[in-house]
């Protein structure tokens, strides 16, 4: 078909894009624009009427000036104009500049849906095609209004054109997003999930994308689908590629509906008909086998078909995430596309693996090749794939690889893309904490990550390595040695003058003995340093020469000299001049008692979750946190997202309180504040606020009240119990608590035996996976639970999985017991378990206004309606960590009801089958005091009581 | 779901832009600067998938243009260069060895092509007969009714 004969009709338009293509400069083309668009704003004022053509003609015109970047304030009411002609071409063109320049004109738009409704009942096909991509470009609320009942009618008809089906579902799945309140499928659901059997195969395409989201949304009404996508899906798997004709791609049986129809499934849960899904494993094992078969085309659309399939049904099997099988063979492809010439294939892979790194069958798998991924990190030339296998290294290490991936990641950073270094860094540092077992690694980590990428280190992370060797004595004098030996490099970062001057100011004393770091060595390399520095690190060695003079009294004179000269005492920075008064007075009338106890040595930090981790998050956004940590949200009930978007919220507010309980200023003076301030109350003041001075703990203002230092766990970040080092979980007792708030994770674990467990609830029903795994090479005999009957046999180092549902018919306090029997080398074993089912797992969160809120408050105020109880914190007070803990309670967290906004408010219906109980909560944080108050009122005492009970085992 | 289509010529000229989601023109603006900044910078025989803010970007460079979507996190990066290829296709089989110039001169075209194959950054028919048989089937609708209309009325 020549080109000419189908642009025709238009000279004149043809004419002026020529025009435009031929000026030579941005002046000359915005002379002609404009000319033009005076022609045709006095043909449109003009007084002769103009024919269609000439305006269809127009509007085109006016239409590519817009496309080409400059504003068109006229000419929408022509083109409204054209909706109405009978002649195709100019309703087409009308449509198409609607489609392109939305405008919310509300006269307008009137008239715009009066057009789509005479052509949406005109019973033309191609008009209602136009109609509905019209409605589907523009997709307003008020199309929605407009619409949104009469599309779904449209749909499921039996008369419907099947082009226009296909147009009604995406037009249908287009208002939905805008819109959900307005469709409503209620009578329609049946119709629509059977399109999925419809015999045209565009139909089933078009239909399956509105199915999924629907189902998304309403899972259980549309439940129905999968066995029906397992069908179909099966039918194309096991096709000829000739049998789909044109729906087969280059040899590929229509691969958009396959992948589709794997995406569908990835909506629900694993089918619970045995058939359906011997089925569906046939299909995901006939995809994994046509993976291995020589191609059938040596086109790159071949291969790509075939292995977008083959990915979707990898990302199929990682949701299931219970078919070992099948997650190691998916682990083993992905293998062999990490080796693979296609580079986008490597990328895939690097990024799927990172998904399967973090499921507790195939982290092994995804282990082995390590060798391969390190390769790729240091010999990729495609940043973005590199930047995909250092995402991989993280989530695939675990205690045994951590100091090999710690050490490729550091030596690649030295060479590192700029763009990337600040995420290496955190994430270096991350690991280097997360699976420290010897401090002297963690401290010499950190310390080669600030000689290497210097720049790329944030607070954070400097803030973080203090932290920890302030709070473990074991690895003071290592610190502070190798702190002496990096400072003595000629040209050192600022970073490292920094941790240098605190340690050293804190811990020198643990390595004066030696003569080559005598204390005035000691101060001496310090101080060669302070004239390179900014006035932050300067006031933070100044602080640190005051803590040398109580260390060592034998600096006292040379540092008050440096303190005493001009350039201290008079400079013109009013924070460093100050410190230097300050600490010069009390050098000289402090008695040496008074100066051991107001410098003395820092206290332990309060434990709290690591906000390196949380920092990372946030750099990378919602949508780009590394696929292992999402998956692991995932497991832990999908609240990614919502954790991220309240994390970015929260922001503002921690500064507030930051800046009003203390100074937030990251240098010693400011840490020693209670102590410091008690002399000289002002020179606080003047500190310069630090967006990220949180992390040392400096909001919960004097570190004295510090909670005791557990020694096992440095790192309290909320993800780390899914992730691939699991927990090694302690007694039951606790680990029943440790489930009140989320439903997956591991509820016992001893040499022989781990229970992992996975539940989901909704409403007052539930269903819960327990998987008895057997941690030895012996087999298991007489393996019974109390729960239901399970295998008698469970072979050394396999699981077994059980499934159990619950309903709750009216509210409990008791959890239900779980007996375990099982004979181990002829002792019998017999073990006693709570499981963790408590009331709120049946909350139905609810949201409601403050108004609404005071009023059902006050509606609940009899005495035995509330529960009440003031308790200590047992973990660190974080904002973000209380918040994912009162939504994995299941309750809404409803904002800006408290008029004080430390604290929490929630909201909750509970779901039995006798009746609905609601509940409302507030928890009010002391950050001062360490201490928490918990209220809850609900219209049955029992649960208010038992809530509470649950609740302030929690914090 | 696409988030939006855009294609663009090697000097950075946008020929052909499509939003699947309302955004503001400044918005809009913004992402065309970044997409024709990031694609063209890219150096030859790397991967064709990026990320950028939440999003995966998918581009193929076909002679003289590039062709660039910005997917959601749950979409097929693969599937996504096969609908960016089937619309190429789609374009050829039209124009007949569609090059840059075709779609300059009949943009319009190419929207409405674009239109049989996806709606609301979904795919809404593959199969390639279909598509050029509706396109057919409009086209002959423009002559005939043009026809029809252009007869003298009694």
């Amino acid at each position: 078909m020549p080109a000419v004969s189908k642009g025709d009709g238009m000279r004149g338009l043809a004419v002026f894009i020529s025009d435009i293509r031929n000026c030579k400069s941005k002046e000359a083309e915005i002379k002609r624009i404009n000319k033009e668009l005076a022609n045709i704003r006095s043909k449109f004022k003009g007084d002769k009427a103009l024919d269609g053509y000439s305006k269809k003609k127009y509007v085109c015109k006016l239409l590519f000036i817009f496309l080409l970047g400059h504003d068109i304030d006229f000419g929408h009411m022509e083109a409204v104009n054209l909706l109405s002609s009978n002649k195709y071409t100019e309703k087409q063109i009308g449509y198409l500049f609607i489609s392109v320049l939305v405008n919310s004109n509300s006269e307008l738009i009137r008239l715009i849906n009066n057009a789509i409704k005479n052509d949406l009942s005109s019973r033309n096909p191609t008009f209602m095609c136009l109609a509905l991509h019209c409605i589907a470009n523009v997709g307003s609320r008020e199309m929605a209004e407009a619409f949104a009942g009469e599309i779904p009618r449209i749909l499921v008809a039996g008369d419907t054109m099947d082009s226009v089906k296909q147009s009604a579902a995406l037009c249908l799945l287009r208002l939905y997003k805008t819109s959900p309140d307005l469709v409503l499928m209620g009578e329609w659901t049946s119709r629509v999930v059977h399109l999925l059997n419809d015999q045209h195969m565009g139909v089933v395409t078009a239909a399956i994308s509105l199915i999924t989201c629907l189902s998304q949304k309403n899972p259980d009404e549309f439940k129905t689908c999968v066995s029906l996508a397992v069908s179909r899906l099966s039918r194309i798997v096991s096709s000829a590629s000739t049998d789909l004709q044109d729906y087969t791609y280059y040899f590929v049986p229509a691969p958009w509906l396959s992948c589709k129809l794997l995406r569908l499934l990835q909506c629900y849960p694993p089918p619970e008909d045995g058939a359906v899904k011997g089925r569906l494993v046939e299909c995901l094992e006939t995809i994994l086998n046509k993976a291995q078969e020589p191609p059938k085309s040596k086109k790159v659309q071949h291969s790509n078909a075939k292995n977008a399939i083959l990915f979707e049904a990898i990302a199929l099997i990682i949701h299931y995430d219970s078919e070992p099988n099948l997650l190691v063979r998916a682990c083993n492809q992905l293998g062999q596309f990490l080796q693979h010439r296609e580079t986008n294939l490597r990328y895939l892979a690097l990024e799927s693996m990172c998904t399967l790194a973090s499921s507790e069958f195939s982290h092994e798998a995804v282990k082995t090749h390590i060798e391969t991924v390190i390769n790729a990190l240091k010999t990729e030339r495609d940043v973005s794939v590199r930047q995909r296998a250092a995402d991989l290294l993280y989530a695939m290490c675990d205690r045994s690889n951590a100091k090999q991936i710690v050490a490729e990641m550091l030596s690649y950073l030295e060479t590192a893309d700029y763009s990337i270094r600040e995420e290496m860094v955190l994430k270096v540092a991350i690991l280097a904490e997360k699976y420290a077992v010897d401090y002297s690694w963690y401290v010499d980590t950190i310390l080669n990550l600030i000689r290497i990428a210097g720049d790329y280190v944030s607070e954070e992370v400097w803030y973080r390595v203090i932290q920890i060797v302030i709070n473990r004595d074991d690895v003071q004098g290592y610190a502070a040695k190798t702190v002496f030996e990096a400072l003595q490099a000629p040209a050192c970062h600022e970073n490292m003058v920094k941790v240098g001057g605190y340690i050293l100011g804190e811990f020198g004393n643990l390595i004066a003995g030696d003569p080559r770091s005598s204390p005035l060595v000691q101060f001496n390399l310090l101080h060669s340093k302070f004239h390179l520095c900014s006035v932050p690190t300067r006031a933070l060695l100044l602080s640190a020469y005051i803590k040398f003079i109580n260390l060592f009294p034998e600096t006292k004179s040379t540092i008050q000299e440096v303190l005493r000269c001009d350039s201290q005492i008079r400079n013109s920075d009013v924070e460093l001049q100050q410190r230097a008064v300050e600490y010069l007075k009390l050098s000289s009338i402090a008695s040496t008692d008074v100066l051991a106890t107001v410098l003395e040595e820092m206290p332990p930090f309060p434990e709290r979750e690591s906000s390196i981790l949380a920092k990372l998050k946030k750099k990378k956004g919602p949508g780009a946190v590394s696929a292992g940590e999402l998956e692991e949200g995932k497991r832990e009930g999908g609240e990614v997202n919502g954790w991220e978007v309240n994390q970015q919220k929260s922001e503002p507010s921690q500064e507030n309180a930051s800046s009003l309980t203390t100074s937030p200023s990251p240098t010693p003076t400011a840490m020693h504040l209670s102590l410091t301030s008690f002399f000289f109350p002002s020179s606080l003041s003047q500190s310069t606020p630090s967006p990220s001075a949180d992390l040392l703990g400096l909001r919960s203002a004097a570190p004295v009240s510090a909670a005791p230092v557990s020694a096992g766990s440095l790192l309290v970040d909320v993800f780390s119990e899914a992730g691939p080092a699991a927990s090694t979980a302690g007694v039951n007792d606790d680990g029943f608590l440790r489930f009140v708030c989320k439903n997956n994770g591991v509820l016992f674990e001893n040499q022989l035996l781990q229970i992992g467990i996975k539940s989901e609830y909704r409403q007052n029903l539930g269903r819960m996976y327990l998987f008895y795994g057997n941690k030895t090479s012996v087999q298991f005999v007489s393996f019974s639970t109390t729960l239901k009957p399970v295998d008698p046999l469970v072979e050394g180092g396999a699981q077994v999985q059980q499934v159990i549902n619950i309903e709750c018919l009216s509210d409990f306090s008791d959890a239900p017991l779980l007996n375990i029997k099982f004979r181990y080398g002829g002792a019998l074993q017999n073990l006693s378990l709570k499981l963790p089912v408590t009331i709120n797992k049946f909350f139905q969160p609810t949201e409601m206004s403050s108004h609404d809120f005071f009023q059902r408050w006050k509606q609940l105020s009899q005495p035995q309606q509330e529960a009440q109880k003031i308790f200590k914190a047992n973990h660190p007070m974080d904002t973000e960590v209380l918040k994912a803990k009162l939504l994995g309670l299941g309750t809404a967290l409803l904002d800006n009801v408290d008029p004080n906004p430390e604290n929490f408010v929630c909201a909750g219906v509970i779901q039995t089958k006798a009746q609905q109980i609601g509940c409302l909560l507030r928890l009010e944080p002391n950050a001062q005091a360490q201490m928490y108050r918990l209220t809850l009122r609900s219209s049955k005492d029992t649960v208010a009581k038992r809530l509470c009970e649950l609740l302030s085992e929690q914090f | 779901m696409m988030r939006f289509l855009l294609l663009f010529s090697r000097q950075g000229k946008l020929r052909l832009q499509k939003w699947f989601l309302p955004l503001p023109e400044r918005e809009k603006k913004k992402i065309i600067r970044d997409m024709v900044a990031m694609v063209l910078a890219r150096k030859p025989r790397t991967c064709n998938f990026l990320h950028w803010r939440d999003l995966k970007i998918v581009y193929k460079r076909y002679a003289s243009l590039y062709f660039c979507c910005g997917l959601e996190e749950q979409d097929n990066e693969l599937l996504a260069l096969e609908v960016l290829h089937r619309y190429v296709e789609l374009l050829d089989k039209y124009f007949g060895n569609v090059c840059e110039l075709d779609i300059i001169f009949n943009f319009e075209k190419a929207y409405f092509i674009l239109d049989e194959f996806l709606m609301g950054g979904e795919i809404q028919e593959t199969s390639k007969l279909s598509i050029s048989k509706s396109i057919e089937a409009s086209d002959m609708l423009q002559e005939t009714m043009e026809e029809y209309m252009s007869k003298p009325a009694f």
